[in-house]
C-alpha cells in the first residue's frame, strides 16, 4: 500500500516536488547501467529509492547533502541554545541503579588509567598550558548534580556526577572564551568537541566523582565531561587532553554522521 | 452550479499535500530505524522497511525531513486557516451525522457524489491527522531540545513520556495512512483529483 503513493508523486505535475525529486535524482540519469549494481548494494537509500521509483546512483552526493543539512542544524541549534536555561534535576532517590555502561567498545575493554602518572594536558587558545594532577583538580571548589543522561540510541538514565565547574576551570586556565570550540582527547582513543556556550553552561562539569565516589573506570576514570544539555556521545570519558580552538575538531561519532551539536 | 471541471484541490494544496506525504514517508521510515536502536517497546521493526542504514544515517534523514514537514505543515495549516478553507471544509462537525456516515461507510454505501464536500468521517479523519501531526512535531521538539522547551517537556510527561507520545502519535499517523490509502484504492478518482486538481 505505502509503496504506491510516492510512485505517483513522480507523475504529479507540481514543479516544487519535481525539483525535489530531481535533486535526489541528480546524476542518476546518465548512469543507467549501474542501476542493478546500485540496488544490490544500496543499504542506505534502497528502500527510499524503490519507494519513489528513483534511482539514486550517486549515494555519495546524497550523503554529502545530508551531512551539509546536519551542519546547518548545528547552526540552528547554536541559535536555539539558551546559555542560562537549566536541564531538569532530580532527587537522589530517582538515580538509575545500576547506571548503564556505554562506549564504542564492550565493558570488558574499559581502559584503566593510572592515577599517579596521570596529568591532564590543556592546550590551544589558553594562557596557562601547564599540566594538571588529579589532586589539583580535587582541590578546586566542587559541585554536584543529579541529572538525566540521554543517549542518542533513545534510552535515558538518571545519575549523579560531581566535580569542577567547567566554566570555572576554563576561566582559571585563561582560555579564550570567544573561541568557537573546546576539544577533548581521551585515553580510550575517543575524541569529541563542543561549542563554547555549552562549555560555559552552569551545569557543565568536569566530573571527578560518580554518586559520591571517585569516578569508577567504567564511567570514565579519572574524569569525564558531564553535560546534561548534551547527548551521551558528547560527554567524553577518560579525558587526557583539553584544547581550545577555532578550527572545527569533529569527533569519533560525529565524523561518522552523528550530529555535531548533539544536544538540547 | 458546479461544473464537472471545477477545481477540487487548488495547486497550493496539492503541492503541500505531496510534499507532506514525501516528508512523512521519510520521517516514518527513518524514525523506525531510530526506534530500533533501543526498541524500547520490546519489538523491532524489520530493517528492510527502514531508512538510513544505521542510526546515524537515519538521524540525518530524520533531521533533514523534519524541516520539510515542519515548515510545509505549518504553512498548510496557516493557509487553511487564513483562507477560511479549514472552517468551510471541515466544519461544522456533527456526532449524529458522523454515526450515520460511519455506518454507511462500513456498509460500503458512503456517498462520494460531490468530491468538494467532505463527509463527517473524512472531516474527522483529516482534522485528526492535522492535530496528530502537531503532536508529532511538539513531541519531536521535546526529544530534540528537551532543555530548551521546559513547558512542552512538562506537558508531555518529560523526556521518557515524550518518546512514547512521539511513537504512538506516529503509529496513529501510520494507521491513518493505511485507511487513507485503502479509501483511495476504493475510490481511485480521488487520486486523480489530488494529482490534477479536478
Amino acid at each position: 500500500m505505502i509503496i504506491k503513493t510516492p510512485t505517483r508523486l513522480a507523475i504529479d505535475g507540481d514543479a516544487v516536488l519535481k525539483e525535489a525529486v530531481n535533486r535526489f535524482n541528480h546524476a542518476s540519469q546518465s548512469a543507467q547501467p549501474a542501476r542493478r549494481d546500485f540496488l544490490r548494494r544500496s543499504l542506505t537509500l534502497g528502500s527510499l529509492a524503490m519507494l519513489t521509483g528513483c534511482t539514486l546512483v550517486d549515494e555519495a552526493s546524497v550523503e554529502t547533502a545530508l551531512s551539509r543539512i546536519s551542519r546547518m542544524n548545528d547552526e540552528v541549534q547554536g541559535w536555539l541554545f539558551d546559555p542560562n536555561r537549566l536541564a531538569p534535576t532530580y532527587p537522589e532517590s530517582m538515580i538509575t541503579r545500576p547506571f548503564p555502561f556505554n562506549a564504542y567498545y564492550g565493558e570488558d575493554e574499559v581502559r584503566e588509567v593510572e592515577e599517579s602518572s596521570y596529568r591532564l594536558e590543556v592546550t590551544g587558545l589558553v594562557a596557562d598550558k601547564r599540566k594538571w594532577a588529579l589532586s589539583e583538580l580535587r582541590a578546586m571548589p566542587q559541585i554536584d548534580q543529579v541529572t538525566r543522561h540521554i543517549c542518542v540510541e533513545g534510552w535515558s538514565a538518571i545519575g549523579k556526577w560531581g566535580g569542577v565547574s567547567f566554566a570555572r576551570f576554563l576561566r582559571h586556565v585563561g582560555a579564550d572564551l570567544s573561541a568557537k570550540y573546546v576539544g577533548f582527547k581521551c585515553a580510550d582513543d575517543y575524541f569529541t568537541s563542543i561549542d563554547m556556550p555549552t562549555a560555559l553552561h552552569p551545569q557543565t562539569v568536569l566530573a571527578l566523582t560518580y554518586d559520591g565516589q571517585a569516578l569508577p573506570p567504567k564511567y570514565g576514570f579519572p574524569m569525564k565531561l558531564r553535560m546534561p544539555t548534551k547527548l551521551g556521545y558528547k560527554n567524553p570519558k577518560h579525558i587526557q587532553a583539553i584544547f581550545v580552538t577555532n578550527t572545527y575538531p569533529g569527533g569519533y561519532w560525529e565524523d561518522q554522521g552523528y550530529n555535531w551539536f548533539g544536544g538540547s | 452550479m458546479k461544473s464537472r471541471n471545477a477545481v477540487i484541490h487548488p495547486g497550493w494544496l496539492r503541492t503541500m499535500h505531496w510534499l507532506n506525504a514525501l516528508a512523512v514517508i521519510v520521517l516514518m521510515m527513518s524514525g523506525w530505524r531510530i526506534y530500533n536502536a533501543t526498541a524500547f517497546l520490546g519489538f523491532a521493526i524489520p530493517q528492510n522497511i527502514t531508512l538510513g542504514g544505521w542510526l546515524g544515517g537515519a538521524l540525518q534523514w530524520h533531521f533533514a525531513a523534519m524541516w520539510v514537514l515542519g515548515v510545509n505543515g505549518c504553512l498548510y495549516l496557516a493557509v487553511n486557516l487564513a483562507s477560511g478553507r479549514l472552517r468551510h471544509k471541515f466544519f461544522p462537525l456533527s456526532a449524529r451525522t458522523l454515526w450515520a456516515d460511519l455506518l454507511a461507510a462500513l456498509k460500503g454505501r458512503l456517498a462520494h457524489a460531490d468530491p468538494q464536500h467532505y463527509n463527517m468521517v473524512q472531516r474527522l479523519a483529516y482534522l485528526f491527522v492535522m492535530l496528530d501531526s502537531v503532536l508529532l512535531l511538539v513531541s519531536g521538539l521535546v526529544l530534540w531540545k528537551s532543555v530548551q522547551f521546559p513547558l512542552l517537556h512538562e506537558l508531555l510527561w518529560g523526556y521518557e513520556g515524550a518518546r512514547r507520545v512521539h511513537f504512538f502519535a506516529m503509529a496513529a499517523l501510520a494507521a491513518f495512512v493505511v485507511v487513507h490509502l485503502v479509501m483511495v484504492a476504493l475510490v481511485p478518482r480521488t487520486l486523480i483529483y489530488m494529482v490534477r486538481g479536478r
